[in-house]
């Protein structure tokens, strides 16, 4: 990774609206064929990020560096960048064929070769030959998206934007292309940047992420550092169901004043002295015994949701909410609202400072 | 269920009942009429005698065919001027103006209420002899034009005037209709701004302009009262015979005749258009 060259850097890029500053200062090197993700909640500024990025909008201030050259003025038509968009914006009017070729007539490429590409590309997005001729509106979801990235690849890009194009389409579908489009990733080995507002798909497909919060570029690193190693509240909120409390460190442990409790801390970071305690639910476990977990609570086993390989408790523990996590083996049967101990080791959790 | 459906769908003609009743007697019936009264002989006031095409025949042996290429010629002229005209301000009243579209909207509807002949005089008090434009040429910096009044291009402005409305708003329902990312995506893989109005804006957008230029074409060819009016009866539409034949001819049959000609023009122009831009298969829906 380290011995990419970097294609895309971002230097202060800035963007406001009025009065509104949609995006603050954003520094960012993304290298070269790697798949870069950027997530955050709606209204984050990731979608304006990634229209200044591909030359739709142009940024307040700041600099946006195509392997090296300033691109800030050059327009979206002149970059050697593609975007598939939300709403995929095919063509209505246009076959499949038609959708796909539209770059390659626009450079005047002859109808002959054109076809030739298109079909090459219809083949290695699984899309079958009849469809050439077929009106795009009569595509299914999956069917379009494919069009729409066939088409984005047909005008040959360096970097393909992406704006959540998998947002509107149903959960098991999305899996499927989720995974289709990692594979695509590795076979034209281009230099991808993705924006959802799902983590859980950043991480399937992501070799880097960048999680955005109110135009800000809070954290940026591996799917794994993002989730082993959250550097905020926000971030660790952020990736699915949570357990979060607010503790203080006191001579070497945490308080929880809330709890009345003093858990054994993780490392703890320099300068900590008040934040929150983060214990992911598949690392807080409904304990047997009190001697299996370091870190150990007492509360109320309020309900249980199946999750097919694991089960989820939710038990309560004075006033607070806890997400606990067991094997289907091992469920616990008949424990509807009688006392649990949940439990953690001080290694699986995670303190952030705000 | 199936009961219930099969009940409604044999209530469904009856209901139609009334609508058909009122269709047949005040739009079927009289049509009816006009094109017997078109095969009649000259100057009868009968639908009952022998049929014959002798009123078709006076049309081109006469001068009426010549009133007729001219309603075509100016309707013609003036739905191609109105959009060119058009096409910017409904862009702009769909994608620029953003809040002002509506007060603009409202300054473009307003003079539909007042009576057409009002407005045509209007302009006549601008662009007379010592009118507003020349006048105020004259006085102020000694110019003296000849008037353009009772020309053709003063006819043809009083159209495109008058049924502006009628090609402006369909046009900016088309234009808006045209999605933002679709004009973003065509610019991003490479299509230059022309090529991006040409692919994407011009066909996406054709449903509205198609309505436009038809709605705006049918009334052009029925209009009247600008060559009346601007025209100084210079150019004789093929409307203005029409009336002069129902009431000073008092020639019926030949009035109905052109009326029933006009129609088969006009209603044959209209379905090959529609025809050749199929509405649905624009919009993407067949």
């Amino acid at each position: 990774m380290t011995t990419r060259s970097p294609v895309l850097e971002l230097r202060g890029i800035t963007k406001t609206f009025g009065t509104f500053t949609a995006v603050h200062g954003i520094d960012l090197t993304i290298a070269e064929g790697e798949f870069f993700t950027i997530v955050g909640p709606s209204g984050s500024g990731k979608t304006t990020m990634l229209r200044m990025l591909a030359g739709l909008e142009s940024p307040s201030a700041g600099d946006i560096l195509l392997r090296g050259q300033r691109v800030n003025d050059l327009p979206a038509n002149k970059r050697p960048t593609c975007m598939v968009f939300q709403s995929l914006a095919l063509f209505p009017h246009r076959t499949v064929g038609q959708n796909i070729e539209f770059p390659l007539k626009i450079r005047d490429v002859p109808a002959a070769e054109r076809k030739a590409r298109a079909l090459q590309l219809m083949a290695q997005l699984r899309l079958p030959e009849s469809y050439y001729g077929k009106n795009v509106t009569k595509c299914s979801g999956g069917e379009r998206q494919r069009v729409a990235l066939a088409r984005a690849l047909a005008y040959n890009p360096d970097i393909l934007f992406f704006d959540e194009p998998l947002s509107a389409i149903d959960y098991k579908l999305r899996k499927t292309l989720e995974k289709e489009l990692k594979d695509i990733h590795r076979e034209t080995g281009k230099t991808f940047v993705y924006i959802t507002h799902s983590l859980e798909e950043a991480m399937v497909m992501s070799d880097r992420i960048g999680v955005m919060r109110l135009g800000h570029m809070v954290q940026v690193g591996t799917p794994n550092e993002i989730y082993t190693a959250p550097n905020s509240k926000f971030v660790s909120e952020f990736i699915g169901d949570v357990n979060i409390m607010p503790v203080r460190l006191n001579g070497g442990r945490l308080v929880s004043d809330e709890l009345g409790a003093e858990f054994l801390p993780p490392a703890v970071p320099t300068g900590f002295s008040n934040g929150h305690l983060v214990v992911r639910p598949e690392s807080l476990r409904v304990l047997d015994r009190r001697d299996e977990a370091e870190n150990v609570l007492t509360g109320t086993l309020y309900n249980e949701y199946a999750l097919g390989s694991r089960i989820q408790y939710q038990v309560r523990v004075g006033e607070r909410v806890f997400i606990a996590e067991r094997l289907r083996q091992q469920a616990l049967t008949g424990r509807l609202d009688t006392e649990v101990l949940v439990g953690w080791n001080a290694r699986d959790s995670i303190l952030v400072s705000d | 269920m199936a009961d219930l459906g099969r009940q409604r769908a044999r209530q469904g003609p009856l209901n139609a009942v009334p609508v058909a009743i009122f269709l047949l007697i005040g739009f079927a019936a009289p049509l009816l009429g006009v094109i017997i009264f078109s095969f009649m002989p000259e100057r009868t006031f009968s639908l009952w005698q022998a049929p014959g095409l002798g009123n078709y025949a006076t049309i081109f042996t006469g001068t009426s065919y010549l009133s007729l290429l001219w309603s075509l010629g100016l309707a013609a002229v003036t739905v191609c001027l109105l959009a060119v005209i058009c096409y910017p301000i409904a862009y702009g009243l769909a994608r620029v103006f953003g809040r002002w579209s509506t007060l603009l909207t409202l300054l473009f509807t307003i003079p539909l209420f007042v009576s057409e002949n009002v407005r045509l005089y209007g302009w006549i008090l601008f662009f007379i002899k010592n009118g507003v434009m020349l006048g105020t040429l004259k006085s102020l910096f000694g110019i003296e034009m000849e008037s353009w009044l009772f020309t053709e291009g003063m006819i043809v402005l009083g159209m495109v005037y008058v049924y502006l409305p009628f090609m402006l708003f369909p046009m900016t329902l088309g234009v808006s209709m045209v999605p933002q990312e679709t004009r973003d995506a065509a610019f991003d893989l490479g299509a230059s701004k022309w090529q991006v109005f040409r692919e994407v804006d011009l066909p996406l957008a054709m449903p509205g302009i198609m309505i436009g230029f038809l709605l705006s074409f049918v009334l052009a060819v029925g209009a009247l009262v600008e060559a009346k009016v601007l025209g100084g009866q210079r150019v004789i539409p093929i409307v203005h015979d029409i009336e002069l034949a129902f009431t000073y001819a008092q020639n019926w049959p030949l009035g109905s005749a052109m009326a029933v000609l006009l129609m088969v023009v006009v209603a044959t122009f209209v379905l090959l258009v529609l025809r050749r831009f199929d509405l649905d298969t624009i919009l993407g829906r067949r």
